[in-house]
């Protein structure tokens, strides 16, 4: 993933249709529900794919994003995902764009709520019935936060707390600073 | 709790559909494609079991993209004929995905049957490097299935695969009763 000169010519250069990229996830998620059977295994599957894919992210959004500061507590951590990470990654729609809402901070600072209004991964996405219950249809959004703050040296657990046709709403709480640790690397 | 598609928000059917200018960033598709070459990498022996799984994803996202694409820019009208069918892969559907035609549409000289549409290079090959013992796999698999759903959905039922030739070339199969339905087609208008 290291060569960043080369973008294909002719398409603007960073974007993609967003259409493409929602099927795609979704031939993916149909595709592990064929292979695993339960819905609790596509999730870890899900979360591990997230998780793999955030480890490179982290890297790729300060490499682009010189202005990000190094984050003191979690009030600026959650304010980079929110306001950066998230929108940049999940790409702008042209008429709106995709942030998220920070909310639900509890007492000690150190947990909130990731509130995504118009998830990307979900347009188009009816989960039938009978999955409903335990599938988590974006858990891979989980994977992704936890392992890019990984990169960051902090450990924090993610899951989702709902997700309703459009929204999704993704709770972080933070654990500890991981010291000195050795680079997390492929699987 | 509520979730997805639930009883109360009604039924995906009842919103009305995006006008699909949403974009998402690259990098998020490549890694997100990458996943999934790892995970179906893991789950097959050969590299034709691998590109039969890419072929598959493809054909997932092909045969929900085309009813969009042909509400959207053709007010629900389907093509007919073979060639403005193929233009229409090239052009609309081409646009749609990656924001411009893709390179050559070609007919080939040796088969009436086989048509190939090349792309240069194909984003999904972008970031892929391939592994020495795997030397003819081709990630673009993954679009030769969105153009042989959208084909076949359209009732011209073919076999579409991925090559590298002149860039990436996909080899498009058709079966012998599309070219001879074609030609009835032409003798009754001429």
């Amino acid at each position: 993933m290291s060569k960043q000169t080369k973008f294909p010519m002719g398409i603007d250069s960073k974007k993609i249709s967003g259409e493409l990229f929602t099927l795609t996830y979704g031939a993916l998620v149909a595709e592990l529900l064929r292979d695993l059977e339960s819905p609790l295994a596509v999730n870890r599957q899900l979360d591990k794919m997230g998780y793999n894919i955030g480890l490179r992210l982290a890297d790729d959004l300060l490499a682009k994003n010189s202005q990000i500061q190094r984050c003191t507590d979690m009030h600026q951590v959650a304010d980079v995902l929110a306001k950066v990470a998230l929108r940049s990654y999940l790409g702008e729609n042209v008429l709106e764009s995709v942030t998220a809402q920070v909310s639900n901070w509890n007492a000690r600072n150190d947990e909130f709520s990731l509130v995504l209004e118009s998830n990307p991964l979900a347009e188009f996405v009816e989960v039938p019935s009978e999955l409903a219950q335990d599938l988590r249809y974006s858990q891979i959004l989980c994977g992704a936060i936890r392992g890019a703050l990984e990169m960051m040296h902090m450990e924090v657990q993610t899951f989702i707390v709902q997700e309703q046709s459009q929204s999704v709403e993704i709770r972080v709480k933070f654990i500890r600073i991981l010291q000195e640790s050795v680079p997390p690397g492929d699987d | 709790m509520q979730r997805v598609g639930s009883g109360k928000q009604g039924s995906i059917l009842d919103k009305s559909l995006s006008r699909g200018k949403s974009e998402v960033n690259f990098s998020t598709f490549a890694l997100l494609f990458a996943e999934m070459i790892r995970y179906a990498n893991n789950r097959s022996n050969t590299v034709s079991d691998l590109q039969d799984k890419l072929l598959g994803y493809g054909k997932f996202v092909g045969s929900r993209l085309l009813d969009v694409i042909v509400l959207r820019e053709k007010g629900y009208r389907r093509e007919t004929k073979l060639l403005n069918m193929l233009m229409f892969v090239k052009g609309t559907i081409w646009k749609n995905l990656f924001n411009k035609e893709a390179d050559k549409l070609e007919r080939s000289n040796d088969d009436p049957c086989q048509y190939l549409l090349i792309e240069k290079e194909p984003i999904v090959n972008t970031y892929i490097s391939v592994p020495k013992d795997k030397g003819n796999l081709n990630c673009a698999s993954f679009i030769a299935g969105i153009i042989e759903a959208v084909l076949e959905a359209s009732n011209f039922p073919c076999k579409v695969s991925a090559h590298w030739h002149d860039g990436t070339t996909y080899i498009i199969q058709f079966e012998k009763l599309v070219i001879a339905r074609e030609n009835a087609l032409l003798e009754l208008t001429r």
